[in-house]
């Protein structure tokens, strides 16, 4: 982790499969927001959306092997907060992802990871294949 | 009847099963895998039906975390009870309405209120 001449706190890590990389991660953006003045909900929205993001990344992008990792990236401001989440699959539509809000889906215990990434982030893009997903909170918008 | 393990707390309520979370985020996946697994067995061994799950003191919870109350809801349904959730902050309250799964569960804004809206006998 570092912090750059412009106040952006910002790191890299690479994951595998187990929980304490991610909450390693999730420990050191939390700091970073506190540092910043964040606010709760921000901190709440961020924490919630890494976990689903990584966690996407691990099981539907990299298919849960061991031998691939997600790497992560951040960096976060006075004014946003940008992760980019890699993984080493072979990407997919996100268009093509169902809509859980359906009645007809909403007793599928599956599949609501990316729409509550979309609910709680600014921004959300999705590069490459798919297997690069860029999320973006910016802190007027959680005003 | 009352049970613990390491992330939940069982107790029984009338003709009620009440279940209590241990910790306050209920988040990484192996942890999830636990709840549900200690529900199901806690459920499926419950000589009674209704379930109530209470979520005072949690302050995270995760689409995984609310897959296995998805397949909790289903479990108790087949088993001819109801399941009802209570004391859910309102920053999770929000991931409910967000999802829509306010529209499946049962929410109460406490334990008294709803063990209060099971149906009697």
């Amino acid at each position: 982790m570092s912090t750059s001449e412009t106040g952006a706190d910002s790191g890299c890590v690479a994951i595998s499969a187990a929980a304490d990389e991610l909450e390693a991660l999730q420990t050191c953006v939390a700091s970073a927001m506190t540092r910043q003045s964040y606010g709760e909900h921000a901190l709440f929205a961020i924490r919630l959306a890494l976990e689903e993001a990584v966690m996407n990344a691990i099981r539907h992008g990299n298919l849960s092997d061991p031998a691939k990792t997600v790497e992560a990236r951040w960096s976060v401001t006075a004014d946003s907060a940008v992760f980019h989440i890699i993984d080493q699959g072979e990407g997919f539509d996100p268009s093509a992802v169902p809509d859980p809000t359906l009645d007809e889906n909403l007793e599928i215990p599956s599949g609501r990871g990316l729409m509550l990434i979309r609910a709680y982030m600014s921004e959300v893009r999705h590069h490459g294949l798919g297997n690069h997903l860029e999320m973006v909170f910016r802190r007027e918008a959680a005003a | 009847m009352a049970a613990e393990t390491s992330r939940l707390r069982f107790s029984l309520q009338g003709s009620v099963l009440v279940v209590e979370f241990a910790d306050r985020d209920v988040l990484d996946e192996a942890a999830i895998r636990q709840i549900n697994s200690d529900l199901v067995r806690q459920i499926e061994a419950a000589k009674v039906a209704n379930v109530l799950i209470c979520f005072r003191g949690v302050e995270h919870l995760s689409s995984a975390a609310l897959g296995t109350l998805i397949t909790v809801n289903s479990l108790v349904k087949k088993r001819g009870g109801q399941l009802r959730l209570s004391n859910i902050k309102g920053t999770i309250l929000e991931v409910f309405r967000i999802t829509k799964l306010d529209r499946l569960f049962q929410i109460f804004e406490s334990t008294e209120q709803a063990l209060a809206a099971f149906p009697k006998g």
